[in-house]
């Protein structure tokens, strides 16, 4: 294990920065957390989390993926990828790091996404364990550890420093690049850090949330459970739970005219829009109901049959903080599984 | 108040006045306060909440819920009975099928101010005496109400309730000094290049995410155009495209003289732009151009970007005529 003093910061990420583009949580205008290009003089957040989720790194919010142009008859289909430039992502939490993980299920699979393979082969994950969690996180019904997150390298915040480990070759690499900057030390005071936070997370509310009764080979227990009527009645039908959740994956794939061609581009889609999933025979979800139990049943039931059991929720609590209702995952596990109960 | 509202609700649920009652439902926290409908005496007991997080505005719900069968109760804040007042002149609810109950509200609380105070670990929050004991893992810690109180709150345009069936508490009153067109001022004394950057910068965060549109209380379309992929300003948009700055822009145009000022826009953006500036804006203008004017306090004014008149201002022409 590595450490790096706090006096060290500035000069850790000027060294990070020459290597490669380098991305890490910076209070924005209205002061919250967003991932932002660092630059000399560019101070971290002392944030629990961004706003939004780490996953724009790797699957944007819009981007293009191919252009026509059209002359006569003849259409030219431009392939406008790109080769990614290498980027180093610093701060991400543990409940983002391991919704990377979820996204790979998605994107990694055959067919193989090329877009966000590019940027997941160019892009290096530094996470930094949470020292102060909110009301609103529960990534521990997940089985993610708050204290000791995935990512390239995993960082913990010290008193008067940062304590840095290497998880992978992309990681040793990093460390590698910044060696002068580092010196060896023990694990005494991380396992001390991860003490002190445990007890914490420990006494969240949320801490005694379980999946127990939820997860794979469940859709016919709770696809027509009445509950779902009390739950998504005052849901707006916005796409605000979807855009920052780390772990929607979801898009809708559009031709946008420019005046002189066509760009051809994705963008992400919400379970929750009245168009999502729109055929030529209509859309198969008509109602707000249908539409806000796939969110739900998405995450808890069918993304876990198909993959071997793991969840598709982090606990990251950005759902819980930013919906316009206040509806949210944990209401709905809640609402079902004490509906179960009382069957 | 709470304890009043319970009562009333279930007498009026067991006289048979109402067969359903729209109000606010606890959560998991102290504020994250979800809008519901009850339809039992245990119902209530079990959820029912009226607090200062109660911040969302009903009277949207009941496009839908006063086309159900029955007739139902509905909570409406000072703020919330103008919004009620334009979907009625408007043709958007039916009156008949609801009872409207007045509560009073001395401003709601944002807890993203008490969070911006580095308070974070949420358990539990003592409201008292203009006072907020919160208690959270990292320790308790006393806030003043007024300090944890909703930008929209800081400038209330009116504590009146304009309509209503009943009224617990005071009928309240209109504040003419709530400064809420400070920041338009600011705005306006701008350059055209400053004023442009500020919007923007803050238009640049729009995730499209719609919770504005869906929550506004004048946004009643059956379908909204930016849902239409045939229209041509369909909100899936390329990257090299400025549709968020469009969406904002045509939106604020189509609520003009609509638009009540509740300030539910800038409570739900997630990414805390302050959309009501835009509307206020609006109503700053045909405030000075056609006279003082706000929407919601009369259902049966005519409203004046509705109505023609030979003294209308021209295009063109400064001041008011």
């Amino acid at each position: 294990m590595k450490k790096l003093q706090k006096t060290q910061l500035q000069p850790f990420f000027a060294a990070l920065a020459a290597n490669a583009s380098l991305y890490l949580p910076v209070d924005n205008e209205v002061g919250k957390a967003e991932f932002k290009k660092w630059q000399d003089g560019v101070q971290m957040s002392t944030a629990l989390n961004t706003l939004r989720s780490a996953k724009d790194f790797f699957f944007p919010q819009t981007e293009n993926l191919m252009e026509f142009k059209m002359e006569g008859k003849r259409i030219d289909v431009i392939d406008t990828r790109e080769e990614c430039e290498d980027f180093v992502l610093f701060g991400v939490r543990a409940c983002d790091a391991a919704s990377f993980a979820i996204l790979d299920r998605v994107y990694l699979v055959d067919p193989v996404d090329t877009y966000y393979k590019n940027r997941r082969e160019h892009g290096t994950v530094v996470t930094l364990a949470c020292g102060r969690p909110a009301e609103t996180c529960f990534c521990g019904t997940f089985g993610i550890d708050a204290t000791d997150p995935a990512g390239d390298v995993t960082a913990w915040e010290l008193a008067d420093g940062y304590a840095l480990r290497a998880n992978t070759e992309k990681g040793e690499a990093l460390l590698a690049s910044v060696a002068a900057l580092l010196t060896d030390t023990d694990t005494a005071e991380v396992e001390a850090e991860q003490a002190r936070v445990r007890a914490i997370l420990a006494r969240l509310p949320l801490s005694g949330l379980t999946t127990e009764g939820l997860g794979e080979g469940m859709t016919k227990e709770f696809f027509a459970r009445p509950e779902w009527a009390a739950l998504s009645e005052a849901c707006l039908g916005c796409g605000t739970c979807t855009f920052v959740c780390p772990t929607c994956q979801c898009y809708d794939i559009r031709d946008f005219d420019t005046g002189h061609g066509i760009q051809r581009f994705r963008c992400w889609d919400s379970c929750m829009y009245s168009d999502f999933t729109k055929m030529a025979h209509g859309n198969p979800r008509t109602s707000q109901l249908e539409r806000f139990r796939q969110r739900f049943m998405h995450k808890l039931v069918y993304f876990p049959d198909n993959n071997d059991g793991i969840f598709g929720c982090v606990g990251c609590g950005r759902c819980l903080a930013r919906c316009p209702i206040s509806m949210n995952i944990v209401k709905v596990m809640k609402a079902l599984k004490k509906g179960g109960a009382e069957q | 108040m709470q304890a009043m509202m319970e009562k009333r609700a279930k007498e009026l649920l067991a006289d048979g006045t109402v067969n359903r009652v729209l109000g606010w439902s606890a959560g998991e926290f102290p504020y994250d306060i979800t809008p519901a409908v009850f339809e039992t005496a245990k119902e209530l007991e079990d959820a029912f909440v009226y607090n200062d997080f109660c911040a969302a505005n009903l009277s949207k719900y009941l496009v839908k819920e006063s086309r159900k069968e029955g007739k139902i109760l509905v909570f409406l804040k000072p703020c919330d009975t103008y919004s009620f007042n334009q979907l009625l002149a408007e043709h958007r609810i039916l009156r008949e099928n609801i009872y409207v109950i007045g509560v009073p509200c001395y401003g709601k609380a944002d807890v993203e101010k008490l969070k911006a105070m580095g308070i974070e670990g949420i358990t539990g929050i003592v409201m008292q005496n203009g006072t907020y004991t919160v208690e959270t893992v990292y320790g308790d810690q006393t806030v003043k109400a007024a300090d944890a109180m909703a930008e929209r709150c800081l400038s209330c345009k009116s504590k009146k309730h304009v309509v209503y069936d009943e009224l617990l508490g005071d009928e309240g009153e209109v504040d003419a000094d709530c400064n809420r067109f400070d920041m338009v001022e600011k705005l306006e004394a701008m350059t055209p290049d400053e004023r442009f950057a500020f919007w923007r910068g803050e238009l640049s965060r729009c995730i499209r995410c719609n919770a504005c549109r869906n929550v506004c209380p004048a946004c009643t379309c059956e379908q909204c155009v930016f849902d239409n992929p045939n229209s041509g300003v369909s909100q899936k948009a390329a990257v090299t495209s400025f549709e968020e700055n469009l969406f904002h822009i045509i939106r604020a145009f189509h609520v003009a003289g609509r638009c009540t000022d509740c300030g539910e826009c800038s409570r739900v953006c997630p990414q805390h732009i302050p959309l009501h500036l835009l509307n206020r804006k609006f109503i700053k203008d045909i405030n000075e151009f056609y006279g003082d004017y706000q929407a919601g306090a009369d259902p049966e004014a005519k409203p004046p970007l509705g109505t023609y008149d030979k003294a209308d201002r021209e295009a063109g022409e400064g001041g008011r005529h």
